[in-house]
């Protein structure tokens, strides 16, 4: 059953058109993560959902109720702001028992909650402490304890790691992940950085100018992006585009670069390329698709091509190398030790089986 | 004279000229606590005494047998009920005009712009209507004057705390289950805390110091403590010990009331003087 459907929902701010005619349905229990560039009108489409924006038309309904017009504290839902949103003046105990005592929670019951909520981030040490003598960290888990100790029906995190330095993001990430694993609640989770959404996601809804560009699990959007933009977006190094040209090289398929670069295409791939044979494409790829090549390593769908390293920057892991692929620049992720210093020329082998193939002008995913 | 003997000197200087500079403004306060205090021959003695020979309470005796003093309670009540009454007015006020852009920018800048109208100007108008509304020579009318003379600074001021409350704050708590009305009591009341205090007081201080419009809207029934004092400057003498017992009388309150909330008016001016 879905917990939250939303229907050819629309809002405007003045003359600035920021979520165009949305459809979503969450399941209950479901973690979906809302991700794109800023001014996308994901936060929007969050507030909108917590009733904290009005909406212009379309429905919203939560647990099967439409909620649309209703203020925010009849939606049944609890939200994580980006700035905490703690009040000053209040402890922490009395900031994680506010959403309780504002909802006429019997007293008896408030002080086993809060100690519960408490415990579960480890900040019951910390109960009897004012906000401005906490940490980041420790503020950004008073804010989730705020949410949390309240048994609602959707939680809404907007952006509530953007604050934090990047160790503290990488923890408190796995944190909330554990905590949804736990309550099994149904969460949405707004944030624009795409290695948060695919990390914690059961469900990416990825927007772009107010509209859903794909959604699906990360590793489908991964995988099979659906659109040139969702293909750049999501992964770090992100995707390489390059100009290219679908051709029949002695008698199949392949993909040319310039005037240099032939890449065989993968029989698998045949039926659905054909059609393009002699059009121009944008190819696709992944750095962790371009490797080095090996010797004797001849799987179908290997493309080998040539280049010159442009510029190496090691992780410790992987290298990143910069080259030169139909005129513009390409990351390859090599293997620690395979690329040591600009100038070099060394083989590279091209896994065509994972490339992109993209129609230009609709910049749509053909294959 | 080594480093630290120059600096030792300094200090000395400084809180030397800290001293003079306090007993310079603060003498003629000192005076006028003094005056009070003193029969009418220590009052015009020269060379001038510096501290009653006794200190006596005579000056105040004669205000509160001859009903002078009840003046001092009518300040007290029109100050009190009018700064009340417009701090909640205008603190409404300036939430709807914040929040919900009501009037948008230039309703703000109109009401601002009701503060600078000079009493004068208005009050012959508004004696003649409150002659037609009966309203002259009663706390009714004094109170309602004050509260519109003021409501136009609460505003402009508290408009400016409520501005600088995070709005993350307010939303949190409503979908936490607050009202707006809630919400205005838990969250933007505690926030501004220090600009509430710091308004009230000078809108206080306002209404207690206002002597044209107590002078031509009363009579004898709520006659304020300002007007009171003229009738001490006669034509033949000036009653100077009443003159002083009074003004001290009409002083003491302003003392009591800055001297226990100081701490929210330093914090709510400089946080305004901060915004800017």
């Amino acid at each position: 059953m879905a917990d939250l459907r939303i229907t050819a929902l629309n809002k405007y701010y003045g003359q600035v058109h920021a979520v165009k005619g949305v459809d979503l349905e969450i399941p209950a229990g479901e973690f979906t993560v809302l991700v794109g560039q800023s001014g996308c009108g994901k936060s929007t489409l969050l507030r909108t959902i917590a009733g904290l924006e009005d909406a212009d038309s379309g429905t919203i309904e939560i647990g099967g109720q439409n909620v649309t017009d209703d203020p925010p504290r009849d939606r049944d839902i609890a939200m994580v702001f980006q700035n905490y949103a703690l009040y000053p003046y209040m402890s922490v105990y009395d900031n994680i028992a506010f959403g309780l005592r504002a909802r006429k929670t019997p007293a008896g019951e408030i002080d086993g909650k809060v100690q519960r909520a408490a415990q579960m981030l480890a900040i019951d040490h910390l109960l009897q402490r004012y906000p401005r003598q906490l940490s980041g960290g420790q503020l950004q888990r008073v804010a989730i304890g705020r949410a949390i100790v309240r048994n609602a029906r959707l939680y809404l995190f907007d952006e509530p790691l953007s604050n934090l330095d990047a160790q503290l993001r990488d923890e408190m990430r796995s944190e909330i992940k554990r905590l949804h694993q736990e309550l099994g609640k149904t969460m949405i989770y707004v944030t624009h950085d795409q290695i948060e959404a695919m990390t914690m996601a059961d469900r990416i809804v990825l927007l772009r100018d107010g509209k859903i560009e794909q959604q699906g699990s990360p590793l489908d959007l991964y995988e099979r992006p659906a659109t040139k933009y969702v293909a750049g977006f999501l992964g770090s190094p992100s995707m390489n585009f390059v100009d290219a040209e679908i051709a029949s090289v002695a008698g199949r398929l392949a993909v040319r670069v310039g005037d240099s670069a032939v890449l065989p295409l993968p029989q698998s791939r045949n039926d659905r390329l054909a059609p393009y044979t002699g059009k121009r494409i944008v190819l696709g790829l992944r750095p962790e698709h371009i490797s080095r090549a090996r010797e004797g390593d001849a799987r179908e769908g290997l493309a080998r091509c040539g280049a010159v390293i442009d510029l190496v920057q090691p992780t410790g892991a992987r290298t990143y190398a910069t080259f030169k692929l139909g005129g513009v620049e390409a990351v390859a992720e090599l293997q620690a030790h395979e690329a040591s210093q600009p100038g070099q020329a060394i083989e590279l082998a091209i896994d065509m089986n994972r490339a992109v193939i993209i129609e230009p002008d609709t910049e749509k995913v053909v294959s | 004279m080594n480093l630290r003997q120059r600096r030792r000197l300094k200090l000395i200087l400084r809180l030397a000229a800290a001293i003079a500079i306090t007993a310079f403004f603060l003498f003629p306060i000192y005076w006028l606590f003094m005056i009070s205090f003193k029969t009418p021959e220590e009052i015009f003695a020269f060379p001038p005494k510096w501290w009653p020979g006794q200190i006596q309470f005579d000056n105040y005796e004669v205000l509160f047998k001859d009903g002078d003093a009840k003046t001092v309670g009518n300040s007290l009540v029109v100050a009190s009920v009018s700064t009340v009454l417009a701090m909640f007015l205008g603190t409404l006020c300036a939430y709807s005009l914040a929040r919900f852009r009501t009037g948008g920018e230039n309703l703000a800048n109109w009401i601002i712009s009701q503060r600078m109208v000079p009493p004068i100007a208005v009050v012959f108008p508004i004696f003649l209507l409150y002659v037609w509304l009966k309203l002259v020579d009663t706390y009714v009318g004094l109170i309602l004057l004050y509260t519109a003379f003021n409501l136009p600074y609460v505003i402009w001021m508290m408009r400016g705390y409520i501005n600088d409350i995070p709005k993350a704050l307010e939303e949190s708590a409503l979908v936490d289950g607050c009202t707006r009305w809630q919400v205005l009591w838990k969250v933007v009341f505690p926030m501004c805390r220090a600009g509430l205090f710091a308004t009230a007081i000078f809108t206080f201080v306002f209404a207690w110091n206002d002597f044209i419009f107590a002078l031509v809207l009363t009579r004898t029934e709520v006659s304020t403590y300002t007007v009171q004092v003229t009738h001490y400057f006669g034509g033949q003498s000036n009653f100077w010990a009443k003159i002083s017992a009074m003004s001290v009388l009409g002083t003491l309150p302003i003392f009591i009331v800055v001297g226990f909330m100081q701490r929210y008016l330093v914090r709510g001016i400089s946080l305004g003087a901060v915004k800017g």
